[in-house]
């Protein structure tokens, strides 16, 4: 495996070639985004492009922007907004795309105005500027947030992005909790705290003190600069693996205490039927895959193709990442894109040469807890039919037609 | 002559050993001083009792956090009527085949999530109401006001009577049909789908 992992990048021309064929191939008919007043994109078409080895390019600039030729975009419903995984070549999310979730929209918050207050089981309330909490040590992560309602299925037409566009993965920079925590003297008795941002929604999510003893932390910045106000400008709480609603967001307290509060995204949200009953408190993101290339919309062509994919646990390593292109009849072990981390979108590529033939292709992964990732049909047999949306990593299923056609294989859970 | 010279190679060895040991283990001891942290940084400030009641609105199961005041079913009705129905319909039932922007509060005919058959403790109702609702004015509804909002909605789910008064004392006191239904994940990992 290890010397698997170490193979050289592998070229990535079919997907280009792909990309660019959907895009109409011809520059004429390129699409420009121009910034509007309303600070709205609006697509316009470019005329032809100048050869341009003879005349002499833009100068250098303050922010870089995309290629025009690139437009890789969220999708937002009105909760939510996703990540097109299937336009990304890596594991980093770049910072405008990671995905959304919030629950009263995004608060604008003065970084010279915030304050972060920890109390409850303490020795000393403290309450810290943004300022205080850059000033500790610091430490930076890699890590994938996923919400735990990141599932969906239902219709052949669907991109990755639709099925489970909620994770992302950034490089996280921040103070650990645990730094914050000695420094107030938590009580040895305390359980559990609570923690609360500062949006319209006031969220709260009660967290086991275990988590800020082993990785939780407070991050300030994502993939080298500020967090972006969507991802919880100017600080939230990062807990590793842990579903998304837990890592709250523009946090302005934590509160120390030997019980949880039962809060209603607790209870009433973020909890799922298990036969007759309904589990709650499930903090981590179980290991799930996703093959991303070939996806919906994609076409293929006979001869060699590179499959290639996405795996992350919240548990810990992805250990092995298996690919069938029978449809689930033989699995052929994957290389890993190294280094593989913790917790984190973990990349795959396994090399398929397509006879032409009708098939269907899938991946599943396996953690280092040996967790193999479950078919639909093995979740429903485990948690009764009320299944409902969270907490749902099934394998994913993509049908290879004749004419090279990729489409969504939805599997009915009700 | 030749044993003498064993005699002083062996020595030098010896000698030679103990001060690179030496050094090895001075070496340890700095580096392990540089990454020495100090009993306090000193970063921040004490938070007074008046900043942490200032944002400390959360509500446990066992009544802790709850304020004075109180409220009932007929006042919880007006204020639903005035600013939630809006949003929650009429009488907070799920109505078939539309969709409001918020979701449905009371026990209909479905099996639609509601409170009075998936919500486990009636703290939550309080704190969630208080801090985040209505949704175009978070936060903006007085405690008694809250207390009858409870009220109204516990009564419309047929958990309490409508005559029953909600404060600090009776609201924690309210068992819910659903919380009995809550079992804790207790999933570690490992082979086992679960």
């Amino acid at each position: 495996m290890s010397m698997e992992q170490q193979d050289k990048p592998v070229k990535t021309t079919e997907k280009k070639i792909s990309r660019r064929t959907l895009l109409g191939g011809a520059l004429a008919t390129a699409i420009l985004p121009v910034t509007s007043v309303f600070a709205k994109y609006i697509q316009v078409g470019v005329p032809a492009i100048p050869d341009p080895t003879k005349q002499p390019g833009p100068l250098p600039g303050k922010v870089g922007t995309r290629s025009p030729f690139e437009s890789p975009v969220k999708k937002p419903s009105d909760i939510s907004s996703r990540t097109p995984l299937q336009d990304l070549y890596s594991t980093i999310t770049p910072s405008d795309l990671h995905f959304e979730r919030h629950h009263a929209g995004v608060p604008s918050i003065d970084p010279n105005q915030y304050e972060l207050l920890i109390h409850g089981m303490v020795e000393r309330p403290m309450k810290f500027s943004l300022h205080d909490l850059k000033r500790f040590p610091s430490v930076t992560r890699t890590c994938f947030i996923e919400c735990a309602g990141n599932f969906r299925t239902g219709k052949e037409d669907m991109t990755v992005q639709e099925i489970l566009g909620l994770t992302s993965q950034s490089e996280w920079t921040g103070v650990m909790l645990s730094t914050l925590f000695r420094e107030l003297g938590v009580n040895p008795k305390a359980t559990w705290f609570l923690a609360e941002g500062g949006d319209a929604a006031v969220l709260t999510r009660s967290i086991p003190i275990r988590k800020a003893w082993d990785d939780a932390m407070i991050v300030y910045a994502q993939n080298g600069e500020a967090i972006r106000p969507e991802q919880g400008y100017p600080a939230r709480l990062l807990l590793p693996g842990w579903e998304g609603n837990t890592n709250v967001k523009w946090l302005r307290r934590i509160e120390i205490s030997d019980a949880p509060y039962f809060t209603r995204e607790e209870t009433s949200k973020y909890t799922y039927p298990v036969k007759d009953k309904i589990r709650m408190f499930s903090f981590e993101m179980d290991a799930r895959s996703i093959i991303t290339y070939p996806s919906f919309p994609q076409t293929i062509e006979r001869g060699w193709i590179e499959i290639r994919g996405i795996a992350w646990s919240g548990r810990g390593k992805v250990v092995k990442v298996e690919v069938s292109t029978d449809a689930g009849k033989n699995w052929i072990e994957a290389r890993l894109q190294g280094p593989v981390l913790e917790k984190a979108h973990t990349y795959f590529r396994h090399l398929w040469h397509w006879d032409g033939s009708e098939t269907e292709i899938l991946s599943r992964v396996t953690d280092e807890t040996g967790y193999t990732q479950p078919t639909l049909k093995q979740l429903i047999d485990a948690r009764g039919k009320d299944i409902g949306g969270y907490h749902m990593n099934p394998v994913t299923a993509w049908r290879i037609k004749r004419d090279g056609n990729v489409v969504f294989k939805p599997e009915n859970h009700k | 002559m030749l044993k003498k010279l064993k005699l002083r190679r062996s020595h030098a060895l010896i000698f030679g050993g103990i001060t690179i040991i030496g050094v090895v283990i001075w070496l340890w001891l700095s580096y392990q001083n540089k990454q020495k942290w100090p009993e306090t940084f000193g970063y921040g400030k004490t938070a007074t009792q008046q900043d942490i009641t200032k944002l400390d609105i959360d509500i446990r199961p066992d009544g802790k956090g709850l304020p004075s005041g109180s409220g009932n079913v007929a006042e919880g009705a007006v204020i639903y009527t005035n600013k939630c129905a809006a949003c929650h319909g009429a009488d907070g039932k799920e109505i078939k085949g539309v969709k409001l922007p918020g979701p449905p509060l009371v026990v209909g005919g479905g099996k639609t999530k509601t409170i009075g058959n998936y919500w486990p403790y009636a703290t939550t109702l309080f704190d969630y109401v208080r801090r985040a609702m209505p949704y175009n004015a978070p936060g903006s509804l007085t405690d008694d006001e809250v207390y009858s909002l409870c009220a109204w909605l516990l009564n419309e789910n047929k958990i309490i009577k409508a005559n029953q008064i909600m404060n600090a004392r009776t609201l924690s006191k309210v068992e819910m049909p659903a919380q009995k239904l809550f079992i804790v994940d207790d999933r570690k990992g490992g082979p086992e789908v679960k």
